[in-house]
Order: C-alpha cells, then structure tokens, then sequence
C-alpha cells in the first residue's frame, strides 16, 4: 500500500518544509503540502500541523488556526483512528481546538526560548512513540514563546496516562533547571485519551538528522517511523 | 424596534490557579525595586472594545458573552472573561 500523510500549511507556518523534508527524503513516504483551506481528510492517512506561527498567533498561539476549515476535516480523522501529529504551534492549535486538554501560556521567562534539550519518554503506547521505550531521553530542539503547559485537570491526565513527555536533564531527572518554560509538572507532550492525537513543543523535524544534531543523535526519527508503522499495522 | 449601537468592554485574565508571569515581572522587577511597596498584587490580561447593534444594553452583554463563547475568544481553561463596562452610543 502507498502511505499519504500531509503537512497542513498555514500562514506563518515555517517548520511545514522540515517535516516534508523528513517525511519524504529520511523516511522514504510520500507526503504533501497542503494549503489549510485545501485540506481534504479522504486523501490521507495522517496528518501533521507544523510549527511556526499561524496568522500572526493574534489573540492568542493557535486559536485563529483552531477554527480553520482544515480542523473540521481533521476533526473527522480524529474519530475514525488515523493519526494527528502536533508539533509546537501544531500542539497550540490542537489544544485550541480541543483536541488535547490544557492550553499553552507564556514561557514563565517571558523570553522566547530555542535550544536543544532533553525530553523524556512516559508512555511508548501511542503511534507516535512506539519505537520508542519509556525512560528514554531523547535529545530534541524548542524554539518557542508559548510552551508552558496548563491544564485544570492534571489527575486525569495523569491517571489516563496522557502524559507522553516531560523535560528531563539528560539522565532523565524532573528538575527545574531542566524545564524550559515553566510547563506543569515538566510536560512536554500529550496525547488524547484516543491515543491517535499526540501535541509537543519540541521539534521532532529537526532532529532527525545527525547532520543537525549537536550529539549525532536522530531522535526525532523515531516519531515519524513510529508513526508510518501504526499506520502500515493499521491498514 | 430601531436598534441603537452599545461599546462594550471586556477584559480576559488568567485565572488565579494560571501563573501570570508578565503581572509578575510588573510587581517585582518594576513597582518593588521603584519603592511602591504598597503595590500588593497586579494581574495582566488583555483588552477588547466592542461596538454592536442591539436593542439594549442587556441583549447586547448576550450577544457578546455568546459570541466569546462560541468562538473561544478567551480560553476557558486559563482564562475568565469580565465585561467591564456598556455604553450606548
């Protein structure tokens, strides 16, 4: 079977070229670029919405985007299984558009923040992350003003094992030091109670390469291989 | 009934249980190094000025409150939205 997944493609997204980049060059699956108001669910097997900025993050990071017709058609893969992958202001859109729980508020540093840093893994049950084992750290890039994780409801997402990354030094310890934006509890990355719509504000695109990683590391592979394989189980 | 146009004010805050770090950075690395001392709390939040057609003051605080409901305008997980203040123009 030939898999399709598509990149979403808002104004100001500026990460959608790195994830077809991956997607088609290092994972070897032919994916596409679409225009938001473009985007039609029936061609695809999965979807990506990019990091970036999406019409200028006015109001507030996402909440624009969260009410694009692309939403709508990704509203139905949603239910029916396929896989919905947030990256940064993905994540922000996905949250605005309720598709995860809690919102994404102003680094606590009130500074826009691009490093490289160490996430680790909490749950490899969701196609995102089935390649990978829990308590692995991965090394992964954040580039972002907007990451600090916030939810009301934390026992639950705790209890429903939604948690799917949090920020670790690179030996795996919860510190402080270790969180970037002052996101509750360290969290990096969620999915939904489904499991088959996952958000986080690090950049898997850009840390699939060893060329690009200040370690050699190709992490952020495993995101994507994780994710063609659910959808090749799947079908 | 003719319809008159209203201006309402509505501000959105965080809520207490969502750290606001720009009103923390107002208090303690502006107001309390500058002496203002008596300062005991700031929270920062965001501004809109709305001006609609509607019969009256109170169909037009529905109107509003509706709209920002529906369209998510303020985010109900972090944030409350107050009207402030209607007018009629």
């Amino acid at each position: 079977m030939t898999i399709k997944i598509a990149v979403v493609q808002f104004p100001g997204a500026n990460c959608d070229l790195d994830a077809i980049h991956v997607l088609n060059n290092v994972i070897g699956v032919e994916t596409s670029l679409v225009w938001h108001n473009h985007f039609k669910e029936a061609e695809f097997d999965g979807v990506i919405l990019p990091g970036g900025f999406s019409f200028g993050d006015y109001l507030r990071a996402g909440i624009i985007a969260a009410h694009s017709p692309a939403l709508d058609e990704a509203r139905i893969m949603l239910k029916d299984g396929r896989p919905i992958l947030g990256i940064c202001n993905g994540f922000q859109i996905l949250t605005e558009a309720e598709f995860l729980p809690g919102a994404l508020l102003q680094n606590d540093s009130l500074k826009f923040v691009c490093k490289w840093i160490n996430i680790r893994v909490e749950n490899n049950n969701t196609p995102f992350t089935r390649k990978m084992k829990n308590g692995d750290v991965l090394d992964i890039p954040i580039a972002h003003g907007e990451g600090r994780y916030f939810t009301d409801n934390l026992k639950e997402l705790e209890e429903n094992q939604q948690i799917v990354f949090k920020y670790s030094d690179e030996n795996g310890k919860y510190t402080q030091k270790a969180n970037p934006n002052g996101s509750m509890e360290n969290i990096a990355g969620i999915c939904n109670l489904e499991r088959n719509c996952m958000g986080l504000m690090p950049h898997p695109e850009r840390a699939s390469e060893a060329i690009l990683s200040p370690k050699c590391t190709t992490h952020g592979k495993l995101f994507f291989d994780s994710m063609v394989e659910f959808i090749k189980r799947r079908s | 009934m003719d319809q008159s146009e209203f201006e309402i004010e509505i501000s959105l805050e965080n809520k207490p249980a969502a750290r606001d770090p720009v009103a923390e950075t107002i208090k303690r690395d502006l107001l309390a190094k500058k002496g203002y001392d008596i300062i005991s709390r700031v929270r920062s939040g965001q501004y809109l000025r709305i001006i609609l057609k509607a019969n009256n003051e109170e169909d037009a605080k529905e109107t509003v409150t509706k709209m920002c409901n529906a369209l998510r305008i303020f985010n109900p997980v972090t944030q409350n939205l107050n009207i402030i203040n209607v007018k009629k123009l």
